[in-house]
């Protein structure tokens, strides 16, 4: 598992690259990715291309993420999600809360 | 420098015994002599030395058996054995280890050698020591924090005392600390003999997760008791859940909402894996997740809408955590839908059900999972009669018996308030009244629904001939309520006592165009049929039902003898 992030667009943006499993184990370093951050991104895109498991404690940091990215008015896409991650977003209907694609 | 530590030497040449005592006390530590393995060992079992020097070759026992000996009697100490040889071939060396030696010094000693070797000894020592002492404080930890989460069960199960997990028509199976894994189980029958299921899985493991599922227990069973119907009840945990858990906490639920008279359940789901509605006639539908789970959303922002179910003879719901389909076994490989659905085809005895799901799982994992909860409810089997619930037992106040009250409400109060919980509430003052509590509350919320949904919203129960016509019946029901602006329900409550014992008249009008009230409470409500039982249901629970000329309004009596 690891967890890295990368400011783009000059700063407006932050993309989180998860990889492997996204699960308690990666609480810290999740947060780290975008506290830990010299850019104030509008919008959020988490990349779940290389992330082979997601669980509810996951589905839970993400909602960390929507509030550190001012709850509602919050910009999160998630992105290239394999089937199984998608089933488990889809499950919670997490897409009323983040942009899916 | 070491600490100083006691050594025991075993050696059966005395100027070499000599030497080496010499050696040894010089560096500063205890030293115990022994001329062979036989003195050695009982030597060790008094004094306990924490390191031995021994000689191989010894008469009456050799340094080899007394090496066994010895690191038999230490146990899981490290005792370290270095052994004194002027063997010299490989063979014998290796032998010295394998008779439980540490470490091996040549003749002639040498002091220099002999002082590090021991120093080393000592270190391993003590790294052994800590690991131990460290590998004992878990262990004692975790018997500790066993022994709390059954403690903390044992109170969470006072809390959810009330429920009706044992009634004969559900069959349930949990593993014993699936709460510790955010699991929840809450079953509850409603003043009006409505059934509650609560199947909840909170994020996250351990205390953080079971504890939200106090509070959520407590509001469950408190509102279904006071008679609330399942979307306040819904609203009420969401925003209970929302207001005390921390952001990225929250509740996985289903709730299921069963009425056995009329043969219905209504379902909310979110974020629960697929419950399933078995029929009778072989055929599953399956109960999707439509929601964001408790806990995320602002009240506000919150729907209570639930999916209407018809149901037949037979027909069972299923409902599991996600334990059930995501778990894993050692070779990584989900368990999921497939694997389930192919227990449930095969199942021929619908009473082991659960018992087969359970086998596949422990069948495919190797082992019990921890945070698995599996409930079925048969539609059919109607639950006993309500229990009294504890909270109205034991007031000490003098009943209230000669009374009467009226209450008008209108427009858009009828919208979305429930009056049924506030009215149970006052006539449960009336002591008498409280062992009728299940029949009075059913019929009132009977006489309550009929006068909003036919009388001032019109709506035709006709349309609910089947189960489309049943899901546009609340389609239109949900449309009109919201649109609803005008239209009143009055509800007249008269409690007078009689020679005997008391009487309690209830009536309740409305402001729809009327019916044929009388012919409809003549008619005997054809089986199978989905509409036309609730007015048998009045006649039926009350002591006397008669219909307004006009037929917009009924009334019904209670009637009760005082008890000796």
């Amino acid at each position: 598992m690891s967890i890295s992030s990368q400011p783009a667009d000059d700063g407006r943006e932050l993309i989180i690259h998860i990889q492997g499993r996204f699960d308690f184990s990666t609480h810290q370093a999740f947060r780290d990715a975008y506290q830990n951050v010299s850019v104030t991104p509008r919008r959020y895109v988490v990349d779940l291309k290389e992330a082979t498991y997601l669980d509810s404690s996951a589905l839970g940091m993400l909602l960390l993420l929507r509030d550190h990215a001012g709850g509602d008015d919050a910009d999160i896409h998630l992105i290239n999600c394999n089937a199984d991650v998608r089933k488990i977003l889809s499950i919670s209907n997490f897409e009323q809360l983040f942009k899916i694609d | 420098m070491p600490l100083r530590l006691t050594i025991l030497i075993a050696e059966d040449n005395p100027a070499d015994r000599m030497l080496l005592s010499t050696i040894v006390s010089r560096e500063g530590h205890r030293v115990l002599t022994a001329a062979n393995g036989i003195e050695a060992v009982s030597l060790f079992r008094q004094e306990r030395p924490q390191l031995v020097l021994m000689d191989a070759l010894m008469p009456v026992m050799d340094g080899f058996e007394a090496a066994r000996q010895i690191k038999a009697l230490a146990g899981d100490e490290l005792v370290p054995i270095i052994f004194l040889t002027s063997l010299a071939e490989n063979e014998a060396l290796a032998r010295c280890l394998e008779a439980g030696g540490d470490d091996f010094v040549a003749k002639p000693y040498n002091r220099i050698i002999l002082a590090a070797k021991i120093g080393a000894m000592d270190r391993l020592r003590r790294l052994q020591a800590t690991v131990r002492q460290q590998r004992d404080l878990i262990s004692r930890q975790h018997q500790q924090l066993l022994r709390e989460q059954e403690v903390a069960k044992a109170i969470f199960d006072k809390v959810a005392h009330a429920g009706c997990l044992d009634a004969p028509n559900i069959r349930y199976r949990q593993s014993p600390l699936a709460l510790f894994n955010g699991d929840l189980l809450l079953a509850a029958q409603t003043p009006t003999g409505r059934m509650f299921v609560l199947l909840g899985d909170f994020t996250g493991h351990g205390l953080p997760a079971a504890i939200g599922a106090m509070p959520l227990a407590e509001t469950f069973y408190g509102m279904a008791a006071k008679g609330y119907s399942s979307s306040d009840l819904l609203r009420e945990m969401n925003a209970k859940l929302k207001r005390i858990l921390p952001v990225g906490v929250f509740c996985c639920a289903t709730l299921l909402d069963l009425s056995f008279d009329k043969r219905t359940v209504d379902v909310w789901s979110g974020g629960l894996p697929d419950g399933y509605l078995l029929c009778a006639n072989g055929t599953r539908v399956p109960l999707k997740s439509r929601h964001l789970p408790l806990g995320v959303l602002e009240p506000e922002a919150f729907v209570a809408r639930f999916e209407p179910h018809t149901l037949a003879e037979g027909d069972r719901v299923l409902l599991l955590s996600d334990g059930v389909v995501e778990s894993c076994n050692a070779q990584n490989e989900l368990f999921g839908e497939a694997r389930l659905l192919a227990v449930i085809d095969a199942n021929r005895e619908p009473l082991r059900l659960l018992e087969e799901i359970v086998e596949a799982l422990l069948a495919f994992h190797g082992q019990a999972q921890d945070d698995l909860s599996l409930v079925e409810i048969d539609v059919d089997g109607q639950p006993g009669p309500m229990p009294i619930q504890a909270s109205y037992v034991g007031a000490v106040q003098p009943s209230p018996l000669d009374w009467s009250g009226s209450l008008l409400l209108r427009g858009e109060t009828l919208r979305d308030y429930n009056p049924l919980p506030a009215l149970l509430h006052l006539l449960l003052q009336v002591v008498e009244l409280r062992r009728h509590a299940g029949r009075v509350f059913a019929v009132l919320a009977e006489l309550y629904a009929n006068a909003l949904e036919h009388g001032v919203l019109g709506l035709d129960s006709a349309l609910k001939v089947d189960a489309d016509g049943f899901a546009r019946y609340y389609r239109l029901r949900e449309q009109r309520l919201s649109a609803l602006r005008d239209g009143w329900i009055e509800i007249d409550l008269r409690v007078e006592p009689e020679d005997h014992g008391g009487c309690l008249r209830i009536g309740v009008r409305d402001s729809g165009a009327g019916f044929d009230i009388a012919r409809a409470l003549a008619e005997q409500p054809a089986t199978g049929k989905l509409s036309g039982r609730g007015l048998a249901l009045v006649r039926e629970l009350s002591d006397g039902c008669a219909a307004d000329a006009d037929g917009r309004g009924v009334s019904v009596e209670f009637r009760w003898r005082r008890e000796a």
